[in-house]
């Protein structure tokens, strides 16, 4: 037993010089913790720590101040924000449809640009720039600029519309037109995100299957729907995951057109935004932390549901 | 690869949190030389800017300002405060938006001795409403620096063009007014005034007085049912449905309505006084020449215009640098720069500047005439005086929403009363 040395103290003893002092030691027996400290440091420091406070706060009645007192209240919170049909299920709502139509043109949209600069033409390079565009640009601004065009009395959007003999719409400024419009806003400002997850997607296949399903006599539609679809489908689910999980988080074009809680009607109020005005308006932080616990479940939830159809998505293959 | 990136940026992270954490440190940690002042959006701030190497000079002391827009300002602050912070000494809020909250929080310093104490500051020279608004539970939290009356702008030309001699002296003129003027003018609208939920409450406050209600009644009460507010809140709606800019939105704050009547759109525009330069200023207003201002017209009750003080100054309670913002607030909201302020546009909370002649000599004719006849009979408050007034606001403000799309505002009335006594009794829980 005594002639036997275990593997794994056998490296250590013989890298380490016996004139090596304690400390220099104690670090190499503990690297991987110590390479490992400031990363763990810094999710401790801001995403648990945040988190479980927001969890603490969504159990107490904390309002006006947080450093005022709070009492205890369980999961009194959870049950009256469940039962709020005034305000709290139709941001629900609201977030719903908003991402759901949002995404859904953005994924057609994007889906038939990127198809269309897949082959290489010509002015490819200026196309590309140009769709990419709305990208870049600031999503404050870019609701600024949209609030600007769809005034309903200034604006450009109903002076065009006059030229054609369509009479003016009240687009942000009406009741059932504002939720439409932003979405709209999201479309332009985001198809181009998908359009370039598509179009590296698209990239990365290989003629093959292409080329086969054409000698096999396959139209246009036929390869798109049989060979392309189902070979770009694990870039489609990152794309929808990405795009989805920010369209549900959407807070800035909002705000930037529609104000606080959404307009006086709250028209575009989503979860997002309800959260805001009951922590910056109303000062009740025990409820929008609520909010944003259940918000932030729905999100886990949808990620979940996504990346399980894309983990079948990839065995299939 | 992932993982890798991951570590790499946390590390990234983590270091430029470090650092800016020393860099906070050394400016927020020691220096009391520095005070350090959150200041709004404002004419009174652009002023009190240009005047601050004369308060540097004489005390050696160095001011730095950071200027935030209203609803950042309010962010601000809530988000600091709540945290204790210290690296705000002085800051300019409102007294009837968040100084109840702040007060009952505990954020803003008690500055009744150092007031009290200064003789050349004189608190007895200003305002009671105003010094009212900023004193909580009979200690002085803040300092009144600038006051706001509501006052009717409207278009000299339109009027002149339509026949009217004068400006409406009652709600019922200012409504046939409006009506003939928008008749005789395509593309002009009789009246703007806001119409967001929360921002019309304060410009709607004037409507409602003068038909004779109030949002509390006297026991303390919601009082948004009344008859007199049902009248109010059917007035208001209706002259902005009726006579309006055409598609109307509901979400019009003060810019928004005045850049409507300073393009040359409306008529009629019932707005706070403060604000008259952007209306009167050629580079801010295409109808600078022609823009005329009259007291608020008399309903029901009589002319009951607001007449509030607006913003304050107060120290935030967590400064270790207290002596030296009151030395900030004792110049800033002292005699001279009042006086200098009024001067410039920004109507003032200290008696002195308003007996004293100069202390009006450069506001229009016609704006001064509207500001004593507010000043005469005006009301102290312009929204409910409760401590989360944010809410309280939108509560009374649907009814005025509702009215401007048509709906019932007798019925939304009640609907509000409701909502706003259940606030009332939670509040007082």
């Amino acid at each position: 037993m005594s002639a036997v040395t275990t593997p794994s103290k056998a490296p250590r003893s013989a890298n380490v010089m016996p004139e090596t002092p304690g400390w220099a030691r104690w670090a190499n027996d503990h690297r991987k913790w110590l390479f490992a400290a400031p990363a763990m440091a810094f999710v401790i420091a801001l995403i648990i720590f945040p988190l479980a406070w927001t969890l603490y706060l969504s159990l107490t009645d904390s309002r006006g101040s947080v450093r005022a007192e709070s009492n205890f209240i369980g999961l009194q919170n959870y049950f009256d924000v469940l039962a709020d049909t005034d305000r709290f299920w139709p941001a629900v709502g609201r977030t719903a449809a908003f991402t759901g139509v949002a995404l859904l043109f953005e994924v057609v949209l994007g889906m038939a640009i990127a198809l269309l600069l897949w082959r290489p033409f010509k002015g490819e390079k200026w196309v590309r720039v140009a769709i990419l565009l709305p990208l870049v640009a600031t999503p404050v601004a870019v609701g600024m600029m949209w609030r600007l065009i769809f005034d309903p009395n200034i604006g450009m959007a109903n002076q065009i519309l006059g030229w054609v003999g369509i009479g003016p719409q009240p687009w942000l400024a009406g009741q059932s037109s504002a939720l439409p419009t932003t979405i709209f806003i999201d479309i332009w400002q985001w198809t181009p995100m998908v359009v370039l997850i598509l179009l590296a997607g698209l990239t990365s296949l290989s003629d093959e299957p292409q080329e086969a399903a054409m000698i096999d006599g396959a139209s246009a539609w036929q390869r798109f729907r049989h060979v392309t679809l189902p070979l770009l489908m694990p870039t489609v689910i990152v794309a929808v995951l990405l795009r989805g999980i920010d369209a549900l988080k959407t807070f800035d074009i909002l705000y930037a057109t529609k104000g606080r809680g959404g307009g006086s009607f709250n028209e575009v109020e989503t979860l997002n935004v309800y959260a805001y005005g009951l922590s910056f308006d109303y000062n009740e932080y025990g409820r929008s932390s609520t909010v944003l616990i259940l918000f932030f479940l729905i999100i886990i939830g949808v990620m979940w549901a996504l990346t399980a159809r894309r983990k079948k998505e990839a065995a299939r293959r | 690869m992932g993982r890798r990136s991951i570590i790499g940026t946390s590390l990234a992270v983590t270091a430029a949190l470090a650092l800016s954490a020393c860099g906070g440190g050394g400016s927020g940690s020691g220096d009391s030389n520095t005070v350090r002042v959150t200041l709004v959006n404002h004419v009174w701030t652009e002023n009190i800017r240009a005047a601050l190497p004369e308060f540097e000079q004489a005390t050696g002391l160095k001011v730095d300002v950071t200027q935030l827009g209203e609803d950042q300002l309010s962010d601000q602050y809530n988000v600091k405060l709540n945290a204790g912070s210290s690296d705000i000494d002085v800051m300019m809020y409102r007294p009837l938006q968040e100084g109840r909250l702040f007060a009952k929080n505990r954020y803003l310093a008690d500055l009744t001795e150092r007031a009290k104490g200064s003789g050349e500051f004189d608190l007895a020279d200003f305002q009671q409403a105003p010094v009212g608004a900023t004193t909580y539970e009979d200690k002085l939290v803040g300092v009144p620096i600038i006051t706001e009356q509501q006052v009717l702008y409207y278009r000299k030309d339109l009027l002149e063009k339509s026949g009217f001699s004068a400006p409406p002296a009652t709600l019922d003129e200012l409504k046939t007014q409006a009506a003939k003027i928008e008749a005789d003018n395509s593309g002009v609208a009789g009246f703007v005034a806001r119409t967001g939920k929360a921002a019309a409450v304060t410009q709607f406050s004037s409507f409602l007085y003068s038909f004779g209600g109030d949002f509390v009644d006297g026991s303390g009460k919601s009082a948004v049912n009344s008859d007199a507010a049902k009248q109010a809140y059917e007035y208001y709606g209706g002259l902005l449905r009726d006579h309006g800019p055409n598609n109307v939105s509901t979400d019009m704050s003060w810019s928004e309505a005045m850049a409507i009547f300073t393009q040359g759109q409306a008529a009629f525009y019932p707005e706070a006084n403060s604000l008259y330069k952007n209306a009167t200023d050629p580079a801010k207003s295409k109808v600078s020449e022609n823009v005329g201002f009259a007291p608020f017209p008399a309903g029901p009750a009589g002319s009951k215009p607001y007449n509030i003080p607006s913003w304050g100054l107060a120290v935030n309670e967590s400064s270790g640098n207290k002596d030296n913002a009151w030395k900030f607030i004792e110049w800033a909201a002292g005699k001279e720069q009042t006086l200098a302020q009024q001067k410039a546009g920004v109507p003032g909370a200290r008696t002195s500047v308003w007996e004293n002649p100069e202390g009006i000599s450069t506001y229009p004719k016609d704006m001064a005439d509207a500001i004593t006849v507010s000043l005469a009979n005006g009301v102290g408050h312009d929204r409910p005086l409760v401590e989360r007034v944010a809410q309280a606001r939108e509560i009374v403000g649907q009814p005025i929403v509702d009215a401007i799309t048509g709906r019932d505002a007798a019925a939304a009335a009640d609907t509000a009363h409701e909502a706003f006594q259940k606030f009332l009794d939670d509040e007082a829980r």
